[in-house]
C-alpha cells in the first residue's frame, strides 16, 4: 500500500476489475462471432454481420474507457444532478423522435446506426442516487429521504416502462441493495421478502391456502414471539394487509398482465397442468426457451468446440446473440466455459463490492453499490432465464450480448467507478 | 451484516448457476449423438441388396426397385390433404391415422407413411412432393424372387419394427431386414452397410451445407451376393411333390453337410411377402392355424422317429459290445415283457441284425436296447451312455447351423427318468418304446437326415449348413470340420447292408428305383392331438430316412409326411424320387411319380377338425387328384407371381 500510494494519480488503476472485464468483453464477441456467423468468416469486421459490427463497438469502447478515466473524478460528482436531468431529456425525446423497434420505443436512429438511451440512463440514475445518499442532509433512514431517492429511481423506470421496454424497468430494482445498504430500516427486507413469498404462494397454491398459511404465521408470531407481544388489533391489520396483497395479485396477474406476460409466469411456476396446453406452449413462447436448455444441454461437459455448435449454427435459438448468447457459451464451451463466464462475472462483482467498501467518500462507494448492484441484475436475469430459472425478461448479458448502447452503458457505469476508485486515496 | 447481503446473494447466485449448469450439462444429457441432433439432417443412402444364388448358380433373388413416402411430422405444413390423399390412393381418416402414429413414434424423425409405392404411383407422385413441405420420398430396393419356391429357405425382408431398432441402432425406421430365413441369417452380409450424410438445418428446417463439411459421410457398402446350397431344381421338386400333404423333407450332401433341399408343405409363393401387400399376406398366412405355412415342418417339427431309430440301437449294440452281427432273436408277433406285449408285423423268425432291420423286427431291438440299458449294475449308467451315443449324431439338441429356426428335439437320460419315476426305481422295460424310436423320443427331419448322412459316410457328419459361398469372404468353420460319432467306423458296414437290405427285400422294396443303391429305413409313427381336451389318435405318419448311393453316398435325405400312414407309402415313394431326380436328373418311376402327383391328403387333415367321429390308419381316406388339372394349375402358378398361397384343399379348387 505504502508504494501504491507513491504512485502518480492516474496510474493506480485496479487491474483485477479490467482485465475481468476485458476478458467478458473478449470471449462475448468470440461468441457473438459463433451466434451470428454465415458460413466461412473471411472478415472479422464484416459491417453486415453483428460480429463485425460488435468488433467496432468495442474498439469504440477502448475509446470511451480511455475519455471516462480522463475525465477529473470530481466531476462526476458535482455534474452528476446535470448528467441526471440529461439522461431524463434523451429519454424524454424518445416521446418524439424515437424508433420503434421490435414493439419498443427506446431507440434513437442516426443514419445507419441507433442508440438507446436506457443504457445510458442506469449510470446517470446511479450518479444521482449517489450524489444525493452522499448528501450531508440526507438521511435514508427517513420518511422523506426515501420518497425523494425513490422518486429518483422511478422517474427513469416509468419513462421507460412506457417505451413498452419493461425488462429494463426492472433493472431499477437493483437499487433497494444500495439503500439498504446504506441505511434502509430491515422491515423493508421483511416486507420485500413477505410480498415476493406471498405473490409466489398466491399464484402457486392458491388464495385459500395462502391466506390459512399467512393467519397460521401471523398468529404463531403474534403469541410464541420472543419479542415484547404487540396489540392483537395490529397483528389483525398485518393479516388483513397481507390478505390483501395476496387478492391484489391474483387480480393482477389475472386482469391486468398481458397474455404473453401471464404465460411466461405460469410457465416459470408451473401452473399449467393441462399437458396438451402445455405443448402448446412450448411450441410457442416456451420456444426460445426450449431452444436455449436443449443447446446448453447438448454442450455436455467441454462443449462441441468454436464455431462447432450444430444448434447455433442452425440458429435455433432466436436472439441468440443480444439476449440469449448465454446459450452458445453452453452448446460450444459446455460446462467448463460457462462455469467459467459465470465464475468470472462472479469475481468481478465481489471485486466491486470489495472496492465498493473500501472507498472513503461516501459518494463513491455508493455508486460502487449501484453498479454491481445493476450489473448483478442483469447477470441474474440474463443467465436465469436462458437456464429456465426465472421468467422471461429480456435483458441483455453485460459486456456479452451484441449490442452498441448497452456495452458502451454498462463500460461507462463500470470505469466511472474504476475512475472514482484510482481516486480513492485522495478522497477525504 | 448490511454490507454482507449483496455479497451472499451474488455469491448464491453463482452457485446456483453452476448447479443448474452441473444440471443441464453434466447430470441430464446423454451422450451427445451426432444421429439424435435434429439440427442434423441424416440422408441415409442404401445400396444393393446382395443376390441369392443357388449351388449351381442359378439366380433365385435379385432387386427391385421401391419407393417409400416419408414423413417428418413437425416439418408438415398445411397442405392440400384431399389431393395427397388421391395421389396415395388412401383415404382421408387413413391420412390422418397413418399422421398421428408417425407423430406418436416421433415428430422429428422421418417414418413411412405409405411404403413400396407400385411404379404408377411414384410416377404420379414424384412430380408433385415437393408441394407438401415434411413429405418426401426415399428410394430402396425390394426383393424379386426369380422362382416361386423356397419361401422357407430364403425367408423375406420386412420393415424393422421398434424392438429391433432399440436393440440395434443400425437400423432406422422404414430399414428392411431380413426376417426369416437366410435373409435373417445373412443378413448383415447381404444388406451391405448404408451410407450417410449429415447435413447442417438450420431452425426453417432449410438445408444450410455439409456438417462440416462432410467429414462424418459415409459411403454405402454394397450387399455381398452368397451362393447356397440348395439345388432349386430339386427344391422345386420337392415342393411339388409335396403337394396336397404336410410334412418336411430335408436333403443334405453327406460329404459336406451342404443342405441340397429343405421342403416344408405347405408353402407359399415368396413373391407375396414383397411390396405393399406384404403385411396383409402375412397377416394371412400367420393366421392359418392350422395348415401353418410359415411353420418350417423340414425345421421345426418334432415328430417320434419310429422305426428309423433302429439303426441307432443296432449300432449302439455293436458299439457296447453287447449283441454280434450273428445272434438271432425269436419273435412272436412281439416282445412279451412283465406280462405287456409289444406287437409286431408277421416276419420269419428268429431273426438276426440284418433281418431284424429290413424287417423292421420290434422283437429284435427291444432285446437289443434292454441288453444296452441292463449292461451296468444300474440302469441309469446305461441310459446315460446310451443317450450319450444318440446324442453324438447330432440328436436331441440344437445343430448350431446357419438356418434362422431350429428345434432341439428330445433324447431322454437317466435324470429324464428318475424325475418320473424317482432316484433309480425304473429299469429298461419302463422305457423300451426307446428301443423303436417312440417314447420319449422326438427328432425333427433335418436331425434324421443329418443321422443318416452320419451313416452314409460310416462315423462322422458336417453340421448341415445352408451357405455355400460369400462373395469376397469365407464361411464359418464350424460347417468344414467333421464331427465324430461314438461309434466305431468297423460297425457301420453290416448296419448300412441292412439298410440296403430294407431296400433290396424289406419294407422299403416298393421303392426300388433302377441302378441305384438306396440304402433307408423306413418308419410309421403314431401321433396323437387333443381334441377338445381328449388325447385322440391320429394316422400314423409317414417316414423315410434313406442315402445313396450306398458307398461314398451323395445325398441322404429324412422325409415326414403327416398321417400318410405307413413309411413307404408317402415318404418312401417321395425319398425315391428325389434321389433318382438327383442323382439321375430324370425319373425313371413315373409310375411312382404320377401315385404321388395324384394323390393328396386334405381330408384327412379335415377329419380332425370336421367334429364327426372319424378313422385311423387302416380307415385312413386318400383324395384322388386329377393330373391334367393339376398340371395345369402349376403353369398358372408359374405364370403369375403374385397368384395366392397354393391350395390347401381340393374344395378349394
Amino acid at each position: 500500500m505504502i508504494t501504491a500510494q507513491r504512485e502518480s494519480r492516474g496510474l493506480r488503476l485496479d487491474w483485477i476489475t479490467i482485465v475481468l472485464f476485458l476478458l467478458l468483453v473478449g470471449f462475448g464477441w468470440v461468441n457473438i462471432l459463433s451466434a451470428s456467423h454465415q458460413g466461412e468468416v473471411t472478415n472479422y469486421f464484416d459491417m453486415e454481420q453483428p460480429f463485425g459490427k460488435q468488433a467496432l463497438f468495442i474498439i469504440l469502447t477502448l475509446a470511451l474507457i480511455i475519455l471516462t478515466l480522463a475525465i477529473e473524478a470530481k466531476f462526476y460528482e458535482r455534474f452528476a444532478s446535470i448528467i441526471y436531468f440529461a439522461s431524463l431529456l434523451s429519454l424524454l425525446g424518445l416521446f418524439i423522435f424515437g424508433k420503434n423497434v421490435n414493439g419498443a420505443t427506446s431507440w434513437y436512429a442516426f443514419g445507419g446506426m441507433t442508440l438507446q438511451p436506457s443504457e445510458f440512463a442506469k449510470f446517470a440514475t446511479s450518479l444521482a442516487v449517489a450524489k444525493y445518499i452522499s448528501d450531508l442532509q440526507t438521511n435514508i433512514r427517513t420518511l422523506k429521504d426515501q420518497l425523494r431517492c425513490i422518486a429518483i429511481i422511478v422517474i427513469p423506470a416509468i419513462l421507460i416502462l412506457l417505451q413498452n421496454d419493461a425488462g429494463s424497468t426492472v433493472v431499477y430494482g437493483a437499487f433497494f441493495f444500495v439503500f439498504y445498504r446504506e441505511g434502509l430500516q430491515r422491515i423493508y427486507l421483511i416486507i420485500g421478502v413477505v410480498l415476493i413469498l406471498l405473490s409466489v404462494f398466491a399464484l402457486k397454491f392458491g388464495i385459500i391456502f395462502t391466506v390459512i398459511l399467512t393467519a397460521v404465521v401471523v398468529f404463531g408470531i403474534h403469541f410464541f414471539g420472543k419479542r415484547k407481544r404487540p396489540m392483537l388489533i395490529e397483528t389483525i391489520s398485518v393479516l388483513l394487509l397481507c390478505i390483501g396483497f395476496a387478492f391484489g395479485v391474483k387480480y393482477f396477474y389475472d386482469d391486468i398482465l398481458k397474455e404473453h406476460q401471464k404465460d411466461r409466469i405460469s410457465l416459470w411456476l408451473r401452473l399449467e397442468s393441462d399437458p396438451e396446453k402445455l405443448e402448446e406452449m412450448k411450441q410457442t413462447i416456451l420456444y426460445n426457451l426450449n431452444e436455449s436448455e436443449k443447446a446448453i444441454s447438448s454442450g455436455g461437459l467441454a462443449g462441441k468446440g468454436f464455431l462447432q455448435g450444430t444448434r447455433t449454427t442452425g440458429k435455433f435459438v432466436p436472439e441468440q446473440h443480444t439476449d440469449y448468447i448465454f446459450s452458445t457459451v453452453g452448446e460450444e464451451w459446455g460446462f467448463l466455459g460457462s462455469a467459467l463466464v459465470v465464475i468470472l462475472f462472479v469475481a468481478l462483482l465481489t471485486r466491486i463490492l470489495y472496492l465498493a467498501e473500501l472507498q472513503k467518500s461516501q459518494f463513491s462507494r455508493v455508486y460502487g453499490y449501484c453498479v454491481a448492484s445493476i450489473l448483478f441484475l442483469h447477470f441474474m436475469i440474463n443467465i436465469g432465464m436462458v437456464m429456465g430459472l426465472i421468467p422471461t425478461i429480456g435483458i441483455p448479458l453485460p459486456f456479452f450480448s451484441y449490442g452498441g448502447s448497452g456495452l458502451w452503458g454498462f463500460t461507462i457505469l463500470l470505469f466511472i467507478f474504476v475512475k472514482l476508485d484510482s481516486n480513492r486515496l485522495y478522497d477525504w | 451484516m448490511r454490507k454482507l447481503l449483496l455479497f451472499s446473494i451474488i455469491t448464491s447466485v453463482g452457485i446456483i448457476f453452476i448447479a443448474r449448469l452441473f444440471y443441464l450439462q453434466i447430470y441430464k444429457p446423454q451422450a451427445y449423438n451426432l444421429y439424435e441432433d435434429n439440427a442434423i439432417r441424416k440422408v441415409y443412402d442404401y445400396p444393393k441388396r446382395g443376390y441369392i444364388y443357388d449351388r449351381h448358380g442359378a439366380l433365385l433373388v435379385a432387386n427391385q426397385p421401391s419407393y417409400d413416402v416419408m414423413v417428418i411430422p413437425r416439418e408438415v405444413e398445411p397442405l392440400d390433404t384431399l389431393e395427397l390423399c388421391s395421389l396415395l390412393k388412401i383415404t382421408k381418416e387413413d391420412f390422418i391415422d397413418i399422421y398421428n402414429k408417425a407423430y406418436t413414434y416421433s415428430p422429428r424423425l422421418p417414418s413411412v407413411f405409405i411404403p413400396q409405392l407400385s411404379r404408377n404411383d411414384f410416377a404420379m407422385l414424384q412430380e408433385k412432393i415437393r408441394k407438401f413441405e415434411g413429405f418426401y420420398i426415399q428410394k430402396r430396393s425390394l426383393r424379386d424372387y426369380q422362382r416361386s419356391i423356397g419361401a422357407n429357405v430364403l425367408g423375406d425382408i420386412g420393415e424393422a419394427n421398434e424392438y429391433i431398432i432399440q436393440k440395434n441402432p443400425y437400423y432406422k425406421m422404414g430399414d428392411l431386414l431380413g426376417k426369416q430365413g437366410v435373409e435373417k441369417t445373412y443378413e448383415e452380409v447381404l444388406r451391405g452397410v448404408k451410407g450417410i450424410k449429415f447435413i447442417q438445418k438450420d431452425r426453417f428446417n432449410r438445408d444450410i451445407g455439409p456438417y462440416k463439411n462432410g467429414i462424418y459421410d459415409t459411403l454405402p457398402q454394397a450387399g455381398r451376393d452368397i451362393t447356397i446350397t440348395i439345388d432349386a431344381t430339386l427344391q422345386e421338386y420337392g415342393e411339388l411333390l409335396m403337394e396336397h400333404k404336410r410334412g418336411g423333407i430335408v436333403a443334405i450332401e453327406p460329404a459336406t453337410g451342404e443342405i441340397l433341399a429343405m421342403i416344408s408343405a405347405p408353402t407359399y409363393n415368396p413373391n407375396l411377402l414383397v411390396g405393399r401387400q406384404r403385411s396383409a399376406n402375412f397377416t394371412k398366412l400367420y393366421n392359418d392355424t392350422i395348415a401353418k405355412p410359415l411353420y418350417d415342418r423340414g425345421l421345426q417339427a418334432m415328430y417320434p422317429p419310429g422305426s428309423p431309430f433302429k439303426i441307432l440301437n443296432a449300432l449302439i449294440g455293436l458299439q457296447e459290445g453287447v449283441v454280434t452281427t450273428e445272434e438271432r432273436f425269436g419273435c412272436n408277433h412281439g416282445y412279451s415283457y412283465g406280462g405287456r406285449k409289444m406287437g409286431c408285423h408277421g416276419h420269419p423268425s428268429p431273426v438276426a441284425m440284418n433281418g431284424g432291420i429290413y424287417n423292421s423286427c420290434n422283437a429284435y431291438f427291444a432285446n437289443v436296447y434292454r441288453r444296452i440299458i441292463d449292461k451296468y449294475k444300474k440302469p441309469s449308467e446305461g441310459m446315460d451312455i446310451w443317450s450319450k451315443h444318440v446324442k453324438s449324431f447330432g440328436l436331441g439338441n440344437y445343430l448350431n447351423n446357419d438356418l434362422s429356426v431350429g428345434q432341439p428335439g428330445k433324447i431322454p437320460d437317466s435324470k429324464t427318468y428318475n424325475r418320473i419315476y424317482g432316484e433309480n426305481r425304473w429299469g429298461s422295460t419302463y422305457n423300451l418304446s426307446n428301443a423303436i424310436g417312440q417314447g420319449e423320443i422326438l427328432t425333427t427331419p433335418i436331425q434324421l437326415a443329418n443321422m443318416a448322412a452320419a451313416i452314409g459316410n460310416r462315423g462322422y457328419y458336417y453340421t448341415p449348413h445352408i451357405i455355400k459361398k460369400i462373395q469376397g469372404g469365407e464361411i464359418d468353420s464350424t460347417f468344414t470340420k467333421p464331427i465324430h460319432t461314438t461309434i466305431d467306423k468297423k460297425h457301420f458296414e453290416p448296419i448300412v447292408q441292412g439298410m440296403f437290405d430294407v431296400y433290396n427285400h424289406g419294407t422299403a422294396s416298393t421303392v426300388q428305383i433302377p441302378g441305384i443303391e438306396i440304402c433307408g429305413k423306413t418308419g410309421t409313427a403314431e401321433n396323437f392331438i387333443k381334441i377338445d381336451g381328449v388325447k385322440t389318435q391320429l394316422t400314423d405318419h409317414s417316414i423315410f430316412v434313406a442315402f445313396a448311393p450306398k458307398d461314398n453316398p451323395t445325398i441322404a435325405i429324412a422325409v415326414f409326411v403327416e398321417n400318410g400312414y405307413w413309411g413307404s407309402r408317402f415318404a418312401g415313394r417321395i425319398a425315391g424320387l428325389m434321389i433318382e431326380k438327383y442323382i439321375n436328373g430324370e425319373i425313371t418311376r413315373k409310375d411312382m411319380e404320377t401315385w404321388i402327383l395324384t394323390h393328396g391328403l386334405e381330408s384327412e387333415y379335415q377329419k380332425p377338425y370336421s367334429g364327426q367321429p372319424f378313422t385311423i390308419n387302416k380307415g385312413a381316406t386318400i383324395d384322388i387328384i386329377p393330373l391334367e388339372k393339376d398340371e395345369k394349375q402349376n403353369n398358372e402358378l408359374k405364370s403369375n407371381n403374385n397368384l395366392g398361397i397354393r391350395p390347401k384343399s381340393s374344395e378349394d379348387q
